[in-house]
Order: C-alpha cells, then structure tokens, then sequence
C-alpha cells in the first residue's frame, strides 16, 4: 500500500478538527487557544507540502515556509499581549476580557 | 508494507494523539510539551513527502523558539489553571459536535476529489540539486519580494513584542548618560571655605 496525497490530507484534516475542537473547548484559557491556532497551522502546512510534492511543484513548500513566518510572529505578538494583559489585570481566563464593552 | 508506509503511520498517529493531548491536557505545561511531540512528529511527516528543510526548519523554529516561548509564559505566569479549565466539561458536547461536523465535510471533500494516481509522494529536485538548493533557487528569484515582506512581518512583530512587553517602572533609579554628560565642574563641585576648629 502506498502513501498517497489522501493520506496527508486526512491527517492534516484531523489536525485542523482538533485545533477547531480546542479553541471550542478551551473557551477559558487563551495559552491553549493560541497552541490550538498553531496546530490549525501545521495542519495547513501539512497540505500545502503534501499537495507540493504531489503536483511536483515547490511553490508550495515557499509557501509553507512562509506561512511558518507569520505563525511565529504571531505567536511572539499574542504571548507579548498575553503578558501585558496578564500584568494588567492578574488573570488570564477570555470572559474577563471585556473591559471595552464591545 | 513497506518502511516508508509504516513510518507514516507512526508519524500520524503520534501527531494526532499528542494534538488531542495538547488540547484535554490539565497542565499548560503539558499542553506544551505534547505540542512539541506533534510539532516533531510533523517533521517527520514532511521528512517522508522529501520536503526536507520545511522538516529542520519547524523543528528549529517551533519547537526551538515557539514552544519554548510557550513554556517560558506559561511558567511566568501564576495563573491558576485549575480555574480555567473548569468550563472544559461543558463546552465538551458542542466542542466534540462542532469538530465531527468539520472532519465529516473536510474528509467528504477530500474522498470526493480524485487525484491521479501516483507510485509516491516526491518532492521535485531537478537535476541532482538538494532539496535546500531547489527551494533557494525558487525563493530568492521569483519570490524575493515575498521573502522581504517575511523579513519586514518579523521586524514588525519583535518591534510589537517589545514595544508590548517593555515595562518602565516610574520609581526605578536609572543612568540618565545625558544629563551624566552634560554635568561640568561648575555645577558638580561646591568649594566651601571652612574656619578652622569649626567643623562644616
């Protein structure tokens, strides 16, 4: 049996469902919604590698390095806020996060 | 079955279960660690597709400078986890709904979609050039204005990071090297006559 694109494409699809399920479930803690986030993202760049060595392109690959960029910044920026709200207010938990009443 | 086959079964099926255990760990910190297990074992994966710098490079930047900086929060932070993980129960259900729904329609998208039939996955290295020697090729040609708008979003975000995170304590004593700098004789030194047997 081999190794096909569908296969990559399922274990990337159950990686997104499980980042989707723990943003849902861990509606309190914003540490484990930004580690959820990043495993959407590798489960992205998971499909973007798999569909490059598919089509025998390397586009795909830039592209996964890129999107690699953006989620470590992003990453640096959401722990820098969770910091400073963190100094701010002593908590962490998303429902206190309303002070803008929006 | 061959090696390549049985490897990336290992490699999912790590991934898969470390991403539940990042996501129902009661500890942060495990969280974190799992998160790193599913970070390497994706590497893995990308080793086995021949995109083998995408492979190194994660585990370099992720799970030695993203989970790091997780581990680094959630150990600086005194938060009581306990406390936020108490809604976990109740969001289960429609957590658990909500992802079925999602893996059900991705997966009917993926089975409806036929892909032409292939021996293996490769990733393409014209000529006898390593997988590092293609992907610079392609990226310092024909993407070489996308590389620099990568370079200008990590300038941005260390910027934004310190600019969020530095915090000027007023009552803190600290050099000032101008007015340091700008002190002269004059204004340093009082020369005091002083009568003898008088004291100051």
């Amino acid at each position: 049996m081999v190794i096909g694109l569908e296969h990559y494409l399922i274990v990337a699809a159950m990686l997104f469902t499980l980042g989707v399920a723990g943003i849902i479930l861990n509606r309190k803690n914003v540490i484990v919604i930004l580690m959820s986030v990043e495993l959407i993202l590798l489960s992205v760049n998971l499909n973007l590698v798999a569909f490059s060595a598919q089509l025998h392109d390397l586009t795909g690959q830039i592209f996964a390095l890129f999107i690699l960029t953006v989620a470590a910044a992003e990453a640096a920026i959401g722990l820098a806020i969770l910091v400073t709200y963190f100094r701010n207010r002593g908590t962490i938990a998303v429902e206190d996060i309303n002070m803008m009443k929006g | 079955m061959t090696l390549a086959t049985a490897f990336f079964y290992l490699f999912s099926i790590v991934t898969i279960a470390s991403a539940v255990m990042v996501i129902s760990a009661r500890n942060p910190v495990h969280s974190v660690l799992f998160l790193i297990l599913a970070f390497v074992n994706a590497a893995g994966l990308f080793l086995l597709t021949g995109a083998e710098f995408l492979a190194m490079i994660l585990v370099v930047v992720y799970v030695g400078a993203v989970a790091v900086l997780f581990l680094f929060v959630v150990m600086m932070l005194d938060v009581d986890f306990a406390e936020l993980k108490q809604g976990f129960l109740q969001y289960l259900p429609i957590g658990m709904l909500v992802g079925l729904i999602v893996l059900v329609e991705l997966i009917t998208v993926i089975g409806v979609w036929s892909v032409a039939p292939q021996a293996a996955l490769s990733t393409p290295t014209p000529g006898h050039m390593t997988n590092v020697e293609a992907l610079g090729r392609v990226l310092y040609t024909q993407y070489v204005y996308l590389f620099q708008a990568a370079g200008f979003v990590l300038l941005t975000a260390m910027i934004g990071a310190i600019v969020l995170t530095l915090h000027h304590r007023p009552n803190v004593r600290r050099q000032n090297i101008a007015e340091q700098n700008a002190r002269t004789r004059a204004s340093a030194i009082e020369v005091k006559k002083v009568p003898s047997r008088a004291g100051v």
